[in-house]
């Protein structure tokens, strides 16, 4: 049978497009889901939407040795629930997931299944003080403003995204969504190119952003042999205003694909880690180590899942993380899908048949 | 033992990267194990059977941590000194003038930037590490390269002093107890857990696999007895403490009392520990799968999480002797 490359073109850009401008805020994913039923189900042996909203699918492998491997990316986004219909089309809203409050005022949403436009709105500088404009204002003091009359057309505790389109400039893509919407294009198409020594398992994974919540159960019924984490991961990589050297980039953009060593809840398996980087030598693909420190992904509760699951996490980098828009590099995404598959490809028992060092 | 407890506090093994360790550990158990096998997260999994049959037998899990707390470089400047993470709860206070050791050998003393105010706590973003390079070319490290805290045993007599104690001391006891366990009627399971610094993670996945009747854990805890230490009631030298409760785990009194009976029986000093921060792998224990009664026995320890942990060698011995006489009867829970 002939070896199958994933196909990396107009059309991967368009899905990833389609799962970007779709809503879904931890804890309602449907949008996204719908998306990725249609995408997987011609490719899959399996498709099944779990109790939590996971979208779990596998596709078994030909050969006699084969390893059960968990690919993993999250469907749900950061966003807004709101918590109270303060009438005049005003409604009082709470975060859901890691947003910096400082990021908000002056940001377009959308609210709603109906995608109902709104705002968050700031006052006017004509009319704060100097003290005013020195103090961080709380999301308690903010407002989604959908317009007066505004009121009956949606309701409390529906949710709202960034209102931001997606967009392609030349080798970049903004969106409000890369987190993880380029994980799960990523994952789709992996599955339509998946190799044959292996048993594929994939997890299109609710409410990452409230604490790895769908992983959790879904590496508990996958029951992997092994797992990657696909996501995206911060790039802090700016120059530093001062002119001194940059030493907390996390990942740089247009670096290539992000190993994890070591956050906040995962000591990555280091055959893992050190398979990867040696797959991207051999395959000449270019990587980064993002740096050790904090912040998760869903390898911290896939890992520990049962009696324990060797697992590692790559990440496409991308600047301005869990704001209205962030950025990211066609090149980094497209090399993170050829060093995922270049991976899958060299997969063997062999490669856990030594103790973890 | 104290030859072990060197051996074991000298090994360097910060969380996720125990290996060294556990060949050492190994080497120590072999003779004395029924079955030895390491778990997906890199568990060392001892087990001892019953002299009876293994079906009715209780299995009873204890789990001492192998992993120690280190530290993992961020990234490597211009000039060539080496920014870095911590591995578990490192405190920059005890990191200025300090040596570490990375895995490929390398060597390296930890600065700080100058701080605004010279009587300040540096925090972590303005420590290095120098291991004597110029720049960043040819460098020995590289990022996500670990390092433990360099510092050598001292023998004082009845005080020990290392690195590590936290929990090479809990190892030294497992392991002495595995050793002097003549017969039980227990299925018991020695595990030498990992990751227990960045949140009890061996412990969790290997109660999962062993689904253990009962349990505890053997860690160090704080002290109470240095210039102005409150809080806690606990002493080098009165004993192992028994734990009743920490930071993260209420013990399950049935278990407290088995620990309190089998050391009035054999005579035994003991403590008894009430700790209001920190937890052991206990509670991960306790929380798997349907629920497991577990309790801890703590050794105490000065100065936990510095590269100079002391401990006093009569509460170990002591406690070695306890989990014998716990083992080597029945359990009524």
């Amino acid at each position: 049978m002939a070896d199958k490359t994933p196909v990396f073109g107009a059309h991967q850009v368009q899905l990833l497009e389609k799962l970007c401008n779709a809503s879904g805020v931890s804890g309602d994913e449907g949008e996204v889901r719908k998306i990725v039923l249609e995408e997987v189900k011609p490719y899959a042996d399996t498709v099944k939407v779990d109790s939590l909203g996971s979208v779990l699918v596998t596709k078994n492998g030909k050969t006699a040795e084969r390893v059960r491997l968990m690919l993993d990316a999250h469907m749900d986004e950061v966003g807004f629930m709101l918590v109270n219909d303060d009438g005049d089309g005003l409604f009082s809203f709470e975060v859901i997931g890691g947003i910096d409050p400082r990021s908000l005022p002056g940001k377009q949403v959308l609210v709603g299944k109906n995608k109902l436009p709104g705002v968050i709105g700031a006052r006017p500088i004509h009319l704060t003080s100097r003290e005013d404009r020195q103090r961080k204002i709380p999301v308690d003091a903010l407002r989604i403003d959908l317009g007066p009359g505004g009121s009956g057309k949606v309701k409390v505790g529906e949710r709202a995204v960034f209102a931001t389109r997606f967009r392609r400039a030349g080798g970049s893509l903004f969106s409000k969504a890369i987190d993880d919407r380029i994980g799960v294009a990523t994952l789709i198409e992996l599955l339509k190119a998946a190799p044959e020594n292996l048993d594929l398992c994939l997890s299109f994974t609710v409410q990452e952003e409230n604490g790895l919540r769908g992983a959790r159960v879904a590496a508990f019924q996958l029951k992997p042999e092994m797992a990657i984490a696909v996501d995206a991961t911060p790039a802090n990589d700016l120059p530093v205003f001062d002119g001194s050297e940059n030493t907390f980039y996390n990942t740089r953009l247009g670096a290539g694909p992000a190993i994890y060593t070591f956050d906040g809840g995962t000591l990555n398996d280091p055959r893992l880690i050190n398979f990867l980087a040696q797959t991207a030598v051999e395959a000449k693909i270019p990587f980064q180590y993002r740096q050790p420190g904090g912040g998760k992904t869903n390898a911290g509760e896939i890992h520990l899942a049962q009696t324990g699951v060797p697992s590692v996490s790559i990440s496409v980098p991308h600047r301005y993380t869990h704001t209205a828009i962030s950025l990211s590099r066609v090149e980094d995404w497209k090399n993170t899908l050829l060093l995922l598959h270049s991976a899958l490809k060299r997969i063997t028992p062999a490669l856990l048949s030594f103790e973890r060092p | 033992m104290k030859n072990l407890i060197q051996k074991l506090t000298e090994t360097f093994s910060p969380s996720g990267f125990e290996s060294a360790v556990r060949d050492v550990i190994r080497a120590e158990v072999a003779p004395y194990a029924d079955e030895i096998r390491v778990d997906a997260l890199g568990n060392l999994i001892v087990r001892k059977g019953p002299d009876g049959n293994v079906e009715n037998a209780r299995k009873i899990m204890i789990a001492a941590h192998m992993d120690e707390i280190g530290i993992i470089a961020s990234h490597i400047d211009d000039k060539g000194f080496v920014r870095f993470a911590a591995i578990g709860g490192v405190f920059p206070r005890n990191l200025p003038g300090g040596r570490v050791r990375f895995f490929n050998g390398t060597p390296g003393v930890i600065g700080v930037e100058p701080l605004d105010k010279p009587t300040e706590t540096p925090p972590l973003e303005k420590c290095y590490i120098d291991v004597g390079a110029s720049s960043n070319k040819n460098h020995p490290i590289k990022i996500g390269d670990v390092a433990g805290f360099d510092r050598s045993f001292i023998d004082m007599g009845d005080k020990l002093v290392a690195k590590a104690m936290d929990d090479r001391i809990g190892c030294a006891v497992a392991i002495e107890a595995l050793k002097a366990l003549k017969s039980t009627p227990h299925n018991v399971f020695f595990v030498f857990t990992t990751q227990e610094e960045v949140g009890t993670r061996g412990a969790e996945t290997s109660a999962y696999g062993i689904d253990p009747d009962l349990g505890f854990s053997i860690d160090v805890t704080m002290w109470g007895d240095s210039p102005n230490q409150r809080g806690l009631d606990v002493h080098l030298g009165k004993g192992p403490a028994i734990k009743i409760k920490d930071g993260g785990m209420l013990s399950d009194p049935r278990i407290v009392n088995w620990m309190i009976s089998s050391a009035d029986k054999a005579k035994l000093p003991y403590q008894r520990e009430v700790l209001l921060g920190g937890t052991t792998d206990a509670r991960a224990m306790q929380l798997v799968r349907a629920g497991v009664p577990v309790g801890c026995i703590s050794i105490p320890c000065r100065y936990v999480h510095s590269p100079s942990e002391m401990v006093d060698y009569r509460d170990v011995q002591n406690a070695v002797k306890l989990i014998d006489v716990m083992l080597s009867g029945p359990v009524e829970i």
